[in-house]
């Protein structure tokens, strides 16, 4: 340490590059991980984790005999709105899974939905809000209104309210292809940031749904939010493996989100490395022209009766220190501009870009990985030092 | 007075590339007792560097034996010569080498930090009591480099003792210093050698100060004269 403050101006400069890093990455790390948070929180509370539907309905031609060849094109059928066969059974034996957070059963299909003049194609939610809510959070995005439903409530986005002219209170006249229909008063409204989901989802009870459906006691979907988010698709494989049922994961229905996910992370780590990597070169060009400035203070060590790993121990130490009080300037830089930066940066509806993440994880792994790296850049500058001759050392 | 260095049949020959070689020291033949005050002259480039690096254990010979305080140090490996070079030997340089980042007392306790298990107040004892024997108590806690040429060497002097070393190696110490300033560095030399009865080879150009040592070794051409 004394060695260091011997040379101020130049433990200056490296220590200055070493925050800069530092800073570079706890920025980065923080703000990616805030925005990635962001991202995931805004779409999976708007949508299940994993969702089951009734597999698909395919043609089996009938065969005369088995001997016979039939060149023939078999048509796919139309997919017709059924329930889920024992969907009672399935949603006990799922909720029982301790991977499984929620299970919420929906019966959900195309309607229309008209107030005077105006229609609009809607898709009708029918849930039971006590589960449902606890996956897609609508009372987090109520904009008007309240979430508790009665039997002739009905919850619709900014959009279709706009579009049909409606406000809290009125009544929306619901109609569905089987040609059932039924008038709903407008208990909320609410804003799930998309203007496609703002036009067309709507939600009412399970009964209502049902009824209007033709599916009496019967459900379309069973929604699931697990522990794990990231295995959810493993789990929709287990559970599509063990069920008559076909189940898809976010992952799997996000997969250009995700992979947008993927490429961040992938690029923040590649950012990460070559800037240690600059800063590791930074300490060990600092080292070697330390060892060259000291060569004749080592030599004197070495004659005084240093041993070769001491020598190797004092560089060692020198680089480990510079990585480790560098990255304490750099974990407050890096914090100070993702404060400034989140105060700054906000998104179109005035909220903010991402949460403040500053977890005390990220400055301890900072400052481990910093003193790590300061340490094997410090290898060669120190190998080179332990190996004066002290004679030539002394010499110059 | 026991022998506190024997030099016997020493030889030091340097690769020149080709298979070429370069005989520095053609056979020196030496011992030192204890308490001796000794100066080693001769012409530059006579071979007293390459002498005074074999016997501070900082090169090894290419023929002949060193024993220092009676341990024949030829089979010895790098780790015990460095080991008995710590305990055995103190170092006097023409420029005295001190740690420019450190006080004085701080370069006097560095040969205690480096044998490690010396405990820090002992350590700090000795040096002060060495600081005060040299002559530079007000300056103990001073930055070197904020010193004089005769006080840093006077600083250099008391690290050398620091192990209380049976043989000092001192290189020219006062070469560097005015006429004045050498003759009081000597006169501590002299006095510590007294006092304390260790053994001092000094390499220096001054004859009058090689005078009044109490014996001279003159090497010529690699072999003493």
């Amino acid at each position: 340490m004394r060695f260091l403050a011997d040379g101020p101006m130049q433990s200056a400069f490296i220590l200055t590059g070493i925050a800069i890093g530092v800073g570079v990455i706890v920025f980065m790390s923080a703000m990616l991980a805030g925005l990635q948070s962001n991202f995931i929180k805004r779409v999976l509370t708007a949508q299940p984790h994993i969702q089951l539907t009734t597999p698909d309905e395919i043609a089996r031609p009938l065969r005369a005999m088995p001997a016979l060849v039939e060149a023939a094109t078999v048509q796919r059928p139309a997919q017709r709105v059924l329930s889920i066969d024992q969907w009672q059974s399935m949603q006990r034996s799922l909720a029982a899974r301790d991977d499984v957070a929620t299970v919420a059963p929906t019966a959900s299909g195309s309607a229309l939905a008209g107030r005077g003049d105006a229609n609009r194609s809607i898709t009708l939610t029918g849930m039971e809000p006590d589960f449902y809510f606890r996956i897609v959070r609508i009372p987090d995005y109520l904009v008007l209104g309240s979430t508790r439903l009665e039997s002739d409530d009905i919850l619709i986005g900014t959009d279709l309210a706009k579009d049909l002219g409606a406000a809290l209170g009125d009544k929306i006249n619901v109609s569905t292809a089987a040609g059932n229909a039924r008038v709903f008063t407008v208990k909320g409204i609410f804003d799930l940031g998309n203007k496609g989901a703002n036009q067309r989802s709507t939600f009412v009870a399970l009964r209502a749904a049902q009824s209007l459906l033709n599916l009496p006691g019967g459900v379309t979907t069973i929604d699931i939010t697990v522990h794990d988010i990231y295995a959810a698709e493993t789990i929709a494989r287990d559970i599509g493996s063990r069920l008559p049922i076909k189940a898809d994961s976010w992952i799997t229905t996000n997969a250009q989100f995700f992979t947008a996910v993927k490429a961040q992370q992938s690029t923040n780590t590649l950012i990460r490395l070559f800037v240690g990597l600059s800063v590791a070169f930074g300490i060990a060009a600092v080292l070697i022209v330390s060892v060259i400035q000291r060569s004749k203070d080592i030599g004197i060590l070495r004659a005084m009766g240093t041993k070769r790993r001491q020598i190797l121990g004092v560089f060692l130490i020198q680089g480990g220190a510079l990585g480790f009080l560098g990255s304490l300037a750099g974990s407050a830089l890096g914090a100070g501009a993702l404060f400034l930066w989140h105060r700054s940066a906000r998104q179109a509806d005035g909220s903010e870009l991402f949460p403040l993440l500053l977890e005390t994880s990220l400055f301890a792994t900072a400052a481990a990985v910093a003193t790590l790296t300061g340490i094997i850049a410090a290898i060669a500058p120190a190998l080179r030092a332990a190996r004066l001759d002290p004679v030539e050392a002394i010499r110059g | 007075m026991a022998d506190v260095l024997v030099l016997d049949s020493i030889r030091k020959s340097y690769n020149l590339g080709n298979e070429a070689e370069s005989e520095v020291l053609h056979g020196i033949d030496l011992s030192l007792k204890a308490g001796e005050l000794v100066a080693l002259t001769g012409p530059s480039g006579s071979g007293k560097s390459t002498l005074l690096n074999i016997i501070g254990l900082l090169d090894r010979p290419s023929s002949g034996t060193v024993c220092i305080n009676g341990q024949i140090t030829a089979n010895l490996p790098d780790s015990a010569l460095t080991a008995l070079r710590g305990h055995a030997i103190g170092f006097v340089f023409q420029s005295h080498y001190l740690i420019s980042a450190f006080t004085a007392a701080e370069n006097v306790m560095m040969p205690m930090l480096v044998d490690r298990g010396h405990r820090d107040a002992a350590m700090r004892t000795r040096a002060e009591a060495l600081i005060d024997d040299v002559g530079l108590t007000p300056w103990r806690d001073n930055r070197v480099t904020n010193m004089s040429g005769g006080q840093q060497q006077r600083v250099a002097i008391a690290r050398a003792l620091a192990m209380d070393p049976t043989l000092v190696l001192a290189d020219e110490p006062t070469g560097n210093l005015d006429s004045v300033t050498a003759d009081g560095v000597f006169e501590l030399i002299q006095r510590i050698n007294a006092e304390r009865a260790t053994t001092f080879l000094m390499v220096t150009h001054n004859m009058a100060l090689a005078a009044r040592c109490h014996r001279i070794v003159d090497v010529v051409d690699g072999r003493i004269a």
